[in-house]
């Protein structure tokens, strides 16, 4: 037998394995039809979180089945807005862009806030900085300081990292900190928050930023200072907790008004204390 | 014949389809679909490159004179920043009189450079629209900036990519192509046929191993080694990128240069020892020429995984998008550009499609290669007969 039979005896083959597959698979939403279903779709800084949620309250719930996309929190707003999901996660507040979408469709929306997420400023261990402001951040990061003499520190050139343009954590440095000013092009980008951690933990000279939950010893996080360097705040749970912590921001679910009946048991399970425990073991700051 | 012609068809196919996802790019503005940048009314300037938009909104440029118009300071304004000049009352409670007050900011602001939707575009407008050029092929292919999300104008300039991808396949194959070849030599005519035995299939194995854990690998212990061995600030460098790849590549290369030289006939062999050869001109004027073509597929294929390879340089090389001048500095090749930014890109958006004009650089980059090889290879046979 050539290998071309082989390919046509192949490919119909695979062909009628997929489609048998994915009808079990629409067997299966049918099935759980008959209780209720809802979509959650929308920033993947929340999705890790909303699917712990969701993987705990469906031991509990069984009834309610719940189903997760990510794409971006502007991919969950336009979602919500066409009606495709029943609740769009957001790490960030609604543009007024979008609000004024959201009054032209007549639609009454409810946002809730679920849980913080904190950035911490890291350096090497090796670093004797231990506090910089939001001012030398920015200017850090838009390439006009690049010795560490200049902040306070040895003589040292600045190592600045930062994750891909793709990452929320991305757009929310450039807001937070860097007052919507472009990062410098020389600045390093990595893939991953690990990948971050990893490099500042063996470059001397290095900065980055993470999320709070990757607090590790092989790195030193920096107090920051949002007013001109009166009063500098470490980056801790309890700090972001109550707000004192500058680079933070809520995560939210929303969802329209008309649809809140649907959605009730997924937005009060992530609210009560079993959900804000699971807010804590992803890495998120709970909201009390 | 029939599975070639459907393999030709889908080869031509997906170039189609890459050319024209990525031909889209050229028929655009830089500037976010449906948005507008406008000034006041009685502002002389008509027109804004968009490196010079960039540096307005990054406040490198705050003096209209800068431009050649007016001393007057420039004051930003983004959509988002109405909610500071008017209560929500204000702008009714729909936002009805949203497109009035931008209007009115606009007009008793002399300084003002606006950015936003042109939905909100009041009818009686008394602010002047910036023109924004569509980008053009030679600014994309010399542009030096690549900021691909910045707001309000992307910077779409792609040639550090592309040097970025250069330098990197080029240091890898330097470093490959001597040591791949001189281990398929030892293989194939110095070595013993039972440390071939055990040689072979570890070096093979090398080709196995997915590409995320070499990355890895690069990311813990070469870029340490060579942040101390030059002493450098940083050593997420173009060197640790080829060094990854060109380890990544060396399997290719010895396996496929081996298998060319073991095919030398055994007759052309003794005869070159018999008429007094030593074992290593042998090598050189007998098996070497001999096996040429397979070599330097092999050498291809080498340079084609290394060109195209994402991961592994993604995770090593720091991915700055700057000029290289030399390898000890961070790069950013296109693969690995691609790779990361591709995922939250907007479906047929700028982006989206300028990444698709990426990967047709990256395509073209390829072909010239392999045309280059076939030449090569081709002039090499004829001599032969």
């Amino acid at each position: 037998m050539t290998i071309k039979t082989k390919l046509f005896l192949i490919l119909p083959l695979i062909g009628m394995l997929s489609c048998g597959k994915a009808k079990n698979e629409e067997k299966g939403s049918e099935d759980k039809a008959s209780s209720v279903s809802v979509t959650i779709k929308g920033s993947d800084t929340v999705l890790p979180l909303a699917q712990k949620e969701a993987e705990e309250m469906m031991k509990t719930n069984p009834e309610v089945s719940v189903t997760i996309v990510g794409g971006g929190t502007g991919v969950g707003v336009t979602a919500l807005l066409d009606g495709t999901t029943d609740i769009a996660m957001a790490s960030r507040e609604l543009k007024t862009e979008e609000k004024l979408k959201f009054s032209e469709a007549k639609k009454e929306i409810e946002t809730v806030t679920i849980a913080f997420d904190a950035l911490a400023i890291i350096v090497n261990p090796a670093n004797k900085v231990g506090q910089l402001t939001r001012e030398q951040l920015e200017k850090i990061y838009t390439g006009q300081i690049k010795n560490w003499k200049e902040v306070g520190g040895e003589d040292a050139k600045i190592v600045a990292y930062s994750r891909e343009s793709s990452s929320g954590t991305y757009e929310f440095f450039k807001e937070e900190v860097m007052d919507k000013k472009n990062y410098a092009s020389d600045i390093l980008s990595m893939p991953a928050t690990g990948a971050i951690v990893q490099a500042v933990s063996q470059t001397k000279g290095a900065i980055g930023y993470v999320g709070l939950a990757y607090e590790t010893k092989e790195v030193k996080q920096l107090s920051v200072s949002y007013d001109q360097g009166k009063t500098f705040v470490a980056p801790s749970v309890a700090s972001a907790k109550d707000k004192s912590y500058p680079i933070s921001r809520p995560l939210f679910y929303i969802f329209d008004k008309a649809n809140a009946a649907k959605v009730k048991t997924v937005v009060d399970y992530a609210l009560s204390p079993e959900g804000q425990k699971n807010v804590s073991e992803v890495g998120y700051v709970p909201l009390k | 014949m029939l599975s070639s012609a459907a393999t030709s068809i889908t080869v031509v196919l997906i170039v189609f389809f890459l050319f024209i996802e990525g031909a889209g790019v050229f028929s655009k503005k830089p500037i976010e679909e449906g948005f507008l940048l406008a000034v006041h009314a009685s502002n002389p300037i008509n027109k804004l490159e968009p490196s010079q938009v960039k540096d307005i909104f990054d406040q490198k440029i705050t003096n209209w004179k800068q431009l050649g118009g007016k001393n007057e300071p420039i004051v930003l304004f983004r959509t988002e920043d109405i909610t500071e000049f008017y209560t929500e009352e204000e702008l009714g409670e729909n936002f009805e009189y949203f497109p009035a007050k931008i209007d009115e900011y606009v007009s008793k602001t002399p300084g003002v450079i606006a950015f936003f939707s042109d939905k909100y575009k009041a009818k009686d407008f008394h602010g002047k629209e910036l023109e924004i050029n569509k980008i053009k092929i030679f600014e994309f292919l010399s542009g030096e900036e690549w900021f691909p999300t910045a707001q309000p104008i992307a910077q779409m300039g792609v040639k550090a990519l592309i040097y970025g991808t250069l330098w990197v396949s080029f240091g890898a194959i330097l470093l490959a192509l001597p040591i791949g070849l001189a281990a398929a030599i030892y293989l194939s005519e110095i070595a013993k046929k039972r440390t071939r035995n055990i040689l072979k299939p570890l070096i093979e194995l090398l080709a196995g191993i997915p590409s995320v854990v070499y990355g890895f690998f690069g990311l813990v212990v070469i870029v340490p080694l060579i942040q101390s061995v030059f002493g450098l600030p940083v050593g997420e460098t173009g060197l640790a990128g080829s060094i990854v790849l060109a380890i990544m590549a060396l399997p290719t290369i010895i396996t496929i240069s081996e298998d060319a030289m073991r095919t030398t006939p055994r007759a052309m062999k003794e005869a070159s020892l018999a008429l007094g050869a030593s074992h290593w001109q042998t090598i050189y004027k007998v098996v070497i020429p001999y096996s040429a073509s397979g070599i330097t597929a092999g050498a291809i294929l080498g340079i084609g995984r290394a060109i195209g390879e994402t991961m592994a340089v993604l995770m090593v090389t720091g991915n700055a998008a700057i000029m290289p001048h030399t390898l000890l500095a961070p790069l950013r090749t296109i693969p690995a550009t691609i790779a990361a930014e591709l995922g939250e890109a907007a479906n047929g958006g700028l982006h989206y499609q300028s990444l698709f004009a990426l990967g047709c650089i990256l395509f073209l980059i390829t072909f010239c290669i392999n045309m280059l090889v076939e030449l090569v290879t081709n002039r090499g046979s004829h001599k032969k007969h």
